[in-house]
């Protein structure tokens, strides 16, 4: 396909890569970013956007999300989910392993990719299993995973069987210098909790699971991530703890990172009270006290990236007494809103927010995506910041309904979407 | 706190439209349904034992947990008040089958029935089904997983007012499982709306749920402590299966520390009552001796059980500022 030249203009560009933060022009040409400020003599554009009060970023990455393809296409499809993607301002998403079946061969790999390509929203960068199955027991054939295009291998909510599998993980990943994504939970002391172990889930009677179950499960990790040398990353960490720790570990440098789910940045255990199936999410929403702690993990970059956790349901799934119902709310459409109020409540600042969401997980995962910079792939995200919509059937494009926001104000609007230097979205107004 | 579940459970003119759980209902209610009760229990004692009150209403027994103890109450408490009963017991049905909780729940209501009393292993089921049911079918909770058992509740407060009048006095003790105890819970609640003195708990702290204090309770690890100048002991079961769990190591150490006996009562009020939920595990939680003593009102909670459930399904079924 022909690539269309496009200037941008009128917009505030904020590039936090490479510090750039002010009001200019963007000009894209073959698939790249070709200029910021004044166009090279002779481009002229074929396509011409004004978007004077508006915000102009790198397309965001998020570093967790499930798209249910293959296997639960009842629930989502990559072609449903990517449509949505692009309209929350995500141009490449980390999609979970465990699909049916589980991304523990490249065939899986090649599957995915290739159903990407042809929808061509947005780009999936898929994280292979750390282990056969996923079963926590045998490892799985990394190499070959990597060379198909898995950017990391993890076990998504799936528990390793014992140190020892984990500690062979780590190193065998580690040989390939693979990023390994490492969801904390201890699988003992989780037991059959179903919710935050505190005071809301004690007086509803919900299974609890404990603080330590994560905190042990990245003391734990972190001892054998120092150990063996590899290169870990924390992924939607739920305890204040949780981020002290890594704090600590990245202090004594240890090359670990982490990152949050918007909805952990906002919501406590306090909302699960009415048995609200929609807040049934794992990790759990946890106390005011661990949203503290994560918000000031975020602020103090020890928590460098924001993801949506989106994990997309079937009305069914959530139709149920809160403990039978399916974990996980569908998230990609309020990220961006979500993060931006961190804006409004002073716990970051605009610049930081877009960082959290381009450059932060850009690092993590070591690829050269979320920046302006001129030679780099013309991801741009245009964004009003002021602008307020209500989350429905016509403003939302998953699949998957089940968001505790449904019904409600969003602040934040995407308006249009370059991924690879192709317009994919374009909010009508 | 958990306004939502009191805002369902209530009508507007705040009479009761569910049952669901104690939390969030206030004294008035809890005296109101201990006041029906006693009439229900005193026409009762003078052997009028039908009254037409609920006559053709269909009330559906919703059992997807097996109790023959608590079904066989309420089937009685309705076949009392003249409604029809059906008894469908989900453990061994449709859902084993893989049909849904809600699918299960428009069928029934297709059949034009009044009132499911529901007893699930899942904490939140009888809510859920609460708020998904039609506007005309009130639900009882018979019974959600770890959180409420309102009605057993209820009949434990109408025996501790028959015998000890002002609950304002009264050091309640409650001893044993209370982690696992969906009755522990609506207790607590209750002893605290109608304004008890002290709620103690006693129990090792692997029974104990996180935070319990949060729910106005003070914490005893010793039963001798625990017991001291107490009104009331009301002692919960213990499962078997606690041993497996690393709750406990044996029911003989469980039962040494913990299971109530005549010498350990001296300490309590000389007019102390022992109460239990049953069924009992004699030489376990409650000795014999204590059980069939002259201390225990077990036998009278259950024959309370009755006047308690006939006052809360006829107060559920009665008519908008009826």
């Amino acid at each position: 396909m022909e690539k269309p030249r496009i200037a941008i203009k009128g917009g505030h560009i904020i590039d936090p890569a490479n510090g750039v933060d002010r009001q200019d022009s963007l000009f894209v040409a073959e698939g790249k970013i070709v200029a910021l400020g004044a166009p090279s003599d002779g481009f002229t554009a074929d396509i011409e956007i004004e978007v004077p009060g508006q915000v102009v970023c790198p397309g965001f990455i998020d570093l967790s999300v499930r798209l249910r393809e293959p296997g639960q296409e009842h629930k989502a499809t990559i072609d449903s989910e990517t449509v949505a993607a692009a309209r929350a301002g995500i141009t490449t998403l980390c999609s979970q392993p465990d699909t049916i079946p589980v991304v523990d061969e490249p065939a899986v790999v090649e599957m995915i990719k290739e159903r990407t390509q042809l929808v061509g929203k947005a780009r999936i960068l898929p994280i292979g299993a750390l282990t056969q199955g996923l079963s926590g027991e045998r490892l799985s054939e990394m190499s070959a995973l990597k060379n198909a295009g898995c950017v990391a291998v993890g076990n998504a909510s799936q528990p390793i069987a014992t140190t020892l599998v984990l500690r062979r993980a780590l190193e065998y990943a580690t040989t390939y210098g693979l990023l390994v994504v490492i969801r904390p939970e201890d699988f003992w002391l989780k037991d059959s909790g179903c919710v935050h172990e505190g005071a809301v889930g004690t007086r509803l009677g919900l299974p609890g699971i404990p603080e330590s179950a994560e905190v042990v499960a990245v003391a734990q990790a972190l001892a054998l991530v120092e150990q063996v040398g590899a290169r870990a990353h924390f992924a939607q960490l739920s305890c204040a703890r949780s981020s002290v720790l890594i704090s600590r570990a990245q202090y004594d440098g240890v090359r670990v990172s982490a990152d949050v789910s918007a909805h952990q940045l906002h919501l406590t255990e306090e909302n699960i009270d009415g048995f609200d199936p929609m807040y049934h999410v794992n990790p759990p929403l946890r106390t005011v006290e661990d949203r503290e702690g994560l918000r000031q993990g975020v602020a103090r970059n020890v928590i460098a990236a924001i993801c949506s956790d989106h994990q997309p349901h079937e009305e069914e799934a959530k139709r149920n007494s809160f403990p039978a119902t399916e974990i996980g709310m569908a998230s990609l459409e309020t990220l961006l809103p979500l993060t931006l109020q961190l804006v409004d409540e002073g716990v970051l600042t605009l610049t930081q927010a877009i960082e959290r969401l381009t450059v932060g997980p850009a690092k993590v995962l070591g690829i050269d995506f979320g920046t302006l910079i001129p030679g780099s792939a013309a991801d741009v995200c245009v964004f009003d910041p002021g602008a307020t919509w209500h989350i429905g059937r016509d403003t939302w494009s998953s699949r998957g309904l089940n968001t505790p926001y449904w019904g409600s104000p969003m602040k934040g609007r995407v308006s249009h979407i370059l991924f690879g230097g192709i317009p994919v979205f374009k909010a009508d107004i | 706190m958990s306004a939502q579940i009191s805002n369902l459970q209530l009508k507007s003119d705040g009479g009761l439209r569910h049952f669901l759980a104690i939390e969030g209902l206030n004294k008035s209610l809890l005296t109101e349904i201990m006041d029906a009760a006693e009439s229900f229990a005193t026409v009762t004692e003078q052997n009028v034992k039908k009254f037409p009150l609920l006559r053709g209403k269909t009330i559906v027994n919703l059992f997807f947990e097996n109790s023959t103890r608590t079904r066989t109450t309420f089937e009685l408490a309705a076949k009392r008040l003249s409604a029809d009963l059906l008894n469908i017991n989900i453990a061994v049905s449709a859902t084993t089958k893989g049909e849904s909780l809600l699918d299960t729940i428009r069928n029934l209501e297709a059949m034009h029935v009044d009132m499911f009393v529901v007893r699930h292993a899942e904490s939140g089921a009888a809510y859920f089904i609460a708020k998904n049911v039609a506007s005309h079918i009130s639900v009882i909770n018979a019974g959600d997983g770890r959180h409420e058992h309102p009605t057993q509740a209820m009949l434990d407060m109408f025996t501790i007012r028959r015998f000890k009048k002002d609950f304002s006095t009264l050091r309640v003790a409650i001893v044993g499982d209370i982690l696992h105890s969906r009755v522990a819970r609506s207790q607590i609640y209750a002893l605290n709306i109608l304004e008890a003195r002290e709620v103690r708990l006693i129990a090792p702290k692997t029974l104990l749920p996180h935070k319990v204090e949060s729910l106005g309770v003070s914490v005893f690890p010793d039963l001798d402590e625990g017991l001291e100048d107490v009104d009331v002991v009301i002692m919960l079961r213990l499962q078997k299966e606690r041993m497996n769990g690393a709750f406990l190591p044996s029911e003989h150490e469980f039962s040494s520390c913990f299971g109530l006996t005549e010498k350990r009562l001296r300490v309590a009020k000389s007019d102390v009552i022992v109460m239990h939920p049953g069924p009992i595990n004699r030489g376990v939680e409650i000795d014999s001796q204590v059980a069939d003593g002259p201390r225990s009102v077990i036998l009278k909670q259950v024959n309370y059980g009755l006047a308690v459930r006939m006052a809360i399904m006829s107060m559920a079924m009665q008519p908008q500022g009826g």
